[in-house]
């Protein structure tokens, strides 16, 4: 573990917005909420956040992405690929997106191989920082991605007059090369254990049982009609808890065509399984039509689908879908722990 | 136009279709035609029967279709396309030479070389014959791998009949056993065969439920009716295997928009063993 005196910090990140080629961003202020943005100089950044509007999945899987631009050719059209492969350096990720973010990596990069994707993320860095508030819609805790020990190349947990920094992984190790570190005292890193620690008991909201459950807990009731009702009578289908996530990747690929010339090209944008067309065809049919059909697949999808395919329980608890639900009706904790008691009453 | 990126390899890049031009096109009905595309320097599809490709129109959108022709047919693969939206509409309206782009193939298919030595039993309900006929020309094609091969075709109205020479030809091959129906024949058609929708043609069938395969594909409500007759039949449920539509954005299992449950159409099908769909139940909805 490293020390960086807070001014030293400072001068860190200053020094890479100056230098490095990729654009610096992070944690702000933006009117009452915090925003991950571009950062203008290290006196910006709002370390002590409780939650970001978006996660930082937006900088390897962007809201709109033009993946193909076409043009015409000697003989048609050409076609080709066309996607920006520009890292960031990002600072002051939460643990719960930084284990969203391995999520996705296990799924763009190791299992479907999305070129987009991988580029993005690989030439960019992670710079986590251990949390210091809590939001209250957030039950990280519960989910154990309230902290993490993988996922970051730096780790950075504030002391009273001082960073301590983590190295996760040799990108991040590179980043530390001209900076004024010096080596942790066994002190700072047990003030660093506490801190982490301490943060475990500041949720208010928690799911009752261990997330490991949650697969089978959701397997057995997805026939369990009367909760899953309760709570998509009120939902508007507006899909806001989909965009919001930081685990949720669903996609659509437009083509558009620009005003000028004869070119054009396709762009993948957020979809959201709770849009009413998510699962239509061309033919007419909707293969979940029924708002409580799509509500449940979403929750579905957190807890089981994902774990079934991939290994993962793709809630990581940040709490934004209940926070930003305007039906009040998203809450998987509160959906989860609805199912468990009805079982376990 | 920028330079691609990377290697350029298209294998890698996923989105990136490649071009393919339309060298021929028939109509069978106003809205359904079968149109055959060649890939540059003649380059094979290297499909599965079964599999599907995504093709894309500059300018008005890319749509997932399954491939009609088998592999063992060679040259041009040909697409049996219903004019139903943008994508469609834009299909209908190519010309003999031009230009589209290719994504795939895509998919998990039912492995049909494994089905040796059974009889084979095709259904195929409406505009479900399109990816069906892949299929049944590769096991004509291989013909001795099988014994029986059954073909069922059942549409709305004679005037619908897909692929019509073709069914001709199937009609009077002694290598299959093909049965048509028609589910009415409206004034002004002639017909003077079966009438009743396509289950009616199972009873009839002299099947051998251990030693049969069963593919099906038609509309999702065909589904859940032809089921019902091969239970009559005691075909056990892993012998029979559906081919079922979803609207894939991505083909590579990302998008979201083919899930069924916990499965991707696009990469766990679009053909699935019943015995594992029959457990999902957002497949037959």
């Amino acid at each position: 573990m490293k020390i960086l005196d807070k001014p030293d910090f400072e001068d860190l990140v200053n020094g890479l917005i100056a230098a490095d080629p990729r654009e610096v961003v992070g944690v702000q202020h933006d009117g009452s909420k915090y925003v991950f943005d571009e950062l203008v100089e290290a006196g910006d950044l709002c370390l002590d956040y409780d939650v970001t509007m978006l996660s930082p999945k937006k900088y390897f899987f962007p809201q709109r992405e033009r993946l193909v631009q076409y043009g015409t050719g000697e003989e048609g059209y050409d076609v080709i690929a066309d996607w920006s492969e520009a890292g960031r350096i990002i600072v002051g990720v939460h643990p719960y997106d930084l284990v969203a973010i391995e999520q996705l990596d296990t799924i763009f990069i190791d299992e479907q191989g999305d070129e987009p994707y991988r580029r993005k993320r690989e030439n960019s860095v992670l710079i986590g920082v251990t949390m210091q508030s809590v939001s209250e819609w957030s039950f990280a805790g519960s989910m154990g991605t309230a902290t993490t020990d993988s996922g970051y190349d730096l780790m950075v947990t504030e002391l009273p007059d001082s960073y301590a920094i983590e190295i996760g992984s040799r990108k991040g190790s590179e980043l530390l090369e001209d900076a004024k570190t010096r080596e942790a005292t066994i002190e700072e890193v047990e003030a660093v254990e506490s801190e982490k620690a301490a943060i475990e008991d500041e949720f208010e909201k928690e799911i009752e049982f261990p997330p490991a459950q949650l697969p089978s807990l959701l397997d057995q009731n997805y026939d369990a009609m009367a909760v899953w009702n309760e709570y998509a009578e009120g939902c508007l289908s507006c899909g806001t808890c989909n965009v919001i996530c930081p685990t949720c990747y669903c996609f659509n690929v437009d083509v558009v065509d620009y005003l000028t010339d004869d070119v054009g090209g396709t762009v993948r944008r957020w979809d959201g399984c709770l849009l009413e067309d998510f699962a239509a065809v061309a033919g007419g049919e909707n293969f979940r039509e029924e708002r409580v059909e799509r509500h449940r697949h979403r929750l579905m999808r957190k807890g089981n689908y994902i774990y079934e395919r991939y290994g993962d329980i793709a809630c990581v608890g940040c709490g934004r879908c209940t926070q930003h639900c305007v039906a009040d009706v998203a809450d998987p904790s509160e959906i989860y722990n609805e199912l468990w008691r009805s079982v376990h009453a | 136009m920028p330079e691609p990126l990377g290697t350029g390899d298209v294998e890698s890049v996923h989105y990136q279709p490649e071009p393919a031009t339309l060298v021929r096109r028939e109509a069978f009905t106003e809205v359904d035609s079968v149109f055959a595309f060649e890939l540059e320097e003649r380059a094979e599809l290297g499909h599965l029967p079964g599999q599907f490709v995504q093709l894309f129109i500059p300018g008005v959108g890319e749509a997932p279709f399954s491939v009609s022709s088998s592999p063992t047919s060679g040259g041009p693969f040909e697409l049996c396309i219903r004019e139903v939206g943008a994508v469609t509409r834009a299909i209908h309206d190519l010309e003999i030479g031009d230009q589209v782009g290719i994504r795939g193939p895509f998919g998990e298919v039912c492995d049909i070389p494994t089905f040796r030595d059974h009889d084979l039993l095709f259904v195929a309900g409406g505009i479900g014959l399109a990816p069906l006929r892949s299929m049944i020309n590769y096991s004509i094609a291989n013909r001795d791998w099988f014994d029986d091969v059954t073909v069922l075709y059942g549409c709305k109205e004679p005037a619908e009949v897909l692929f019509p020479d073709e069914v001709a030809r199937w009609s009077d091959s002694t290598a299959v056993d093909f049965r048509m129906t028609v589910d009415e024949v409206p004034e002004g058609q002639e017909w003077d065969g079966h009438v009743g929708v396509i289950t009616t043609l199972i009873p009839g069938l002299d099947v051998d439920p251990e030693n049969t395969y069963t593919i099906v594909c038609g509309p999702p409500v065909m589904f859940q009716f032809v089921q019902e007759e091969l239970d009559e039949k005691e075909i056990p449920h892993d012998h029979i295997y559906l081919s079922l539509e979803r609207r894939m954005h991505c083909g590579v299992g990302l998008c979201g928009h083919c899930q069924i449950n916990d499965l991707y159409v696009c990469q766990d099908g679009p053909v699935f063993n019943y015995e594992v769909i029959k457990e999902r139940p957002e497949a037959l909805a």
